[in-house]
């Protein structure tokens, strides 16, 4: 008698090994066609004019073209959100995970990723509902709808880092009679630093590129430089939305080389953040 | 905002007292932090009541004939319809699941059970910039690059050697649901590997090698061990995309061609929920448009709540039961 396996079943298994090796690789052969798409027609265009001028202001008309008004709006708008939802999401995870009774921890994770699961674009209408009804587009109000977004990630990422401080820690310090919220805010925090800045910088790299929450609630301006989130601001995914659907190459061209450079921020920033936490999690000890 | 806010808080407050422990501070950071925790959670509930708040008018003067009106008409005869863009998202997410379901499957047995370890995390990171690639510039790439690319070749392709087939007939076109369809896949695929990848990692090693020394081949102890054990966690992942697709706007409008039709040719323009709302922010400009405009995000709300309650408690059970091994 032989041990050896059937041939038909040999074959199977190597086809579906195969199947697997093939779908893995035609994902990234996806990501690398279109980052080079992206970056051989945006390279062009990138130079120091495209940072510091304004759009033409109509299609066919070629004078100045640079996306100054939208990487300013951008920054404004992101970072204003990240004002609004870093300490939300921070507080949320230090009451997640060291006051909430587990039932009560339960329900609150579970909104958090139900919350995440929200479409974009329906978090855009209810700003739109609850904001610019009344007050008409600004900043402010893009800037609460990428809150929305961003409270969820950094809430998360913030929970699952304090759940690797070691219990023993928190023990000692409580031994010595500290306080609690001693304890948490000087002895348990600092040692999750590495785990929020992460979870910031993967909800910046996120909401740095959404483009529907901003339909609704920052879309409708004009060509001029104004860093003021009272009024409505230009942003960058925006730009690139109304330019993929013109007609003029040349805003195509524009529509290109500000991708590139958002896809340059994002994969920058997601890479750093991948790195950070690698470091954080081998400070606190944890080889995976 | 009560520091006591719960039995066990309360009662615990009232042992550190007994002792002569009570520390305002610890109070206070309880408050605070809870206080947080709800704004949080309220957050969604305010969410459902402003949008279905919005569409109010819109409920009240087509009701449930939303869901079957087939019109989307914003001129002199302002009737609003739903119907085409539900049949739209259904084929559209559908179709991008039934690509994306399997090859991210597949995609997540690979970086599991069958890539050298120094090639997982590679890989595995990659097919997460996937993921962070933004959908503007996926819908931009879809239109400019893909779109020409399945017009010219990929369509003619499949109409010669499908064309029996009442999907793959018509004339191939730049816009339509076909690129729709591929520009979701391109975006689903990620998320649905990545949980699966998870749920495969909890597999149990033993029961894999109990599996391999009896003689099975690898397909086959993936086929009788890994799948059973995760699938309840991969029917969660794959609802979990199907979410996603669903609720996509910005890509798939600038792929599909905004076109207030149903129809069975996948070559042909349509429109989805997510991307009709996305492609009337500049011309809503009567209040029963907007009104009708929320009506279609109230749907795609209440889909994506059920969706996601549904495959979270899913997989918060799988991970109860299973506890993930780290």
């Amino acid at each position: 008698m032989t041990l050896k396996t059937p041939f038909r079943r040999r074959l199977v298994n190597l086809a579906m090994q195969a199947v697997a090796v093939v779908a893995a690789f035609a994902a990234v052969a996806v990501l690398a066609v279109m980052v080079i798409s992206v970056a051989k027609r945006g390279a062009g265009a990138i130079n120091l004019d495209f940072f510091t001028k304004l759009p033409h202001p109509f299609a066919f008309t070629p004078v100045p073209t640079g996306l100054a008004n939208a990487f300013v709006g951008t920054a404004v708008i992101v970072g204003v959100a990240t004002l609004m939802a870093l300490p939300i999401g921070v507080l949320t995870a230090i009451y997640l995970n060291e006051f909430a009774p587990r039932r009560v921890a339960f329900l609150i994770a579970l909104a958090l990723d139900v919350l995440n699961g929200v479409p974009a674009i329906v978090v855009g209408i209810f700003v739109f509902a609850l904001v610019v009804v009344g007050h008409g587009q600004s900043g402010l109000a893009g800037s609460f709808a990428l809150a929305i977004l961003m409270i969820p990630l950094i809430a998360r990422a913030t929970q699952e880092t304090l759940a690797l401080v070691p219990e023993s820690t928190r023990e000692a310090s409580l031994a010595l009679g500290v306080s609690r919220w001693r304890t948490t805010l000087s002895i348990v925090l600092p040692q999750t630093i590495g785990g929020i800045v992460t979870g910031t910088t993967l909800a910046v790299a996120r909401v740095a590129g959404e483009t529907a929450p901003l339909l609704f609630t920052s879309s409708l301006v004009g060509d001029q430089l104004h860093a003021d989130p009272r009024q409505a601001l230009a942003s960058v995914p925006l730009k690139i939305f109304e330019y993929s659907e013109s007609p003029d190459p040349a805003d195509h061209r524009q529509a290109w080389a500000a991708a590139l450079v958002l896809i340059a921020f994002i994969l920058l920033a997601s890479t750093v953040a991948r790195l950070l936490a690698a470091r954080s999690r081998r400070k606190l000890g944890i080889t995976r | 905002m009560s520091s006591i806010a719960t039995p066990q808080a309360a009662a615990r407050a009232a042992e550190l007292r007994r002792r002569g422990r009570f520390r305002p501070g610890d109070a206070v950071l309880h408050g605070l932090t809870l206080a947080a925790a709800l704004a949080a959670v309220a957050l969604l509930g305010l969410i459902a009541w402003k949008v279905t708040d919005q569409a109010r008018p819109a409920i009240h003067d087509f009701g449930l004939g939303f869901l079957t009106t087939k019109t989307w008409d914003p001129g002199t005869r302002q009737i609003f319809g739903a119907a085409a863009f539900l049949f739209g998202t259904a084929v559209t997410s559908l179709g991008a699941l039934l690509i994306a379901g399997p090859l991210s499957i597949a995609i997540a047995l690979f970086l599991t059970e069958l890539a050298p370890r120094w090639l997982r995390g590679p890989i595995g990171a990659l097919v997460e910039m996937l993921a962070a690639v933004p959908s503007v510039v996926v819908g931009l790439w879809g239109i400019l690059v893909m779109g020409p690319f399945v017009a010219d070749h990929f369509e003619p392709f499949l109409k010669r050697t499908l064309g029996f087939i009442p999907l793959f007939r018509g004339d191939p076109s730049i816009f339509g649901l076909l690129p729709a369809i591929l520009v979701l896949t391109i975006m689903i695929t990620p998320i649905v590997s990545s949980v699966s990848r998870e749920l495969f990692l909890g597999v149990p090693r033993d029961l894999k090698e109990g599996a391999l020394a009896l003689g099975t081949t690898r397909w086959e102890m993936i086929r009788g061990v890994v799948f059973p054990y995760a699938r309840s966690g991969i029917a969660a992942a794959l609802i979990l995309g199907l979410g996603r697709a669903v609720g996509e706007a910005i890509a798939v409008t600038q792929v599909i061609g905004g076109n207030v039709a149903i129809h069975w040719s996948l070559f042909q323009p349509g429109d989805t929920l997510a991307s009709r709302i996305a492609s009337q922010y500049q011309g809503a400009s009567s209040a029963k448009q907007v009104s009708a405009i929320a009506y279609l995000a109230v749907i795609l709300l209440c889909f994506s709540l059920v969706a996601n309650i549904g495959a979270q408690v899913i997989v918060r059970r799988f991970a109860g039961r299973h506890p993930v091994a780290r």
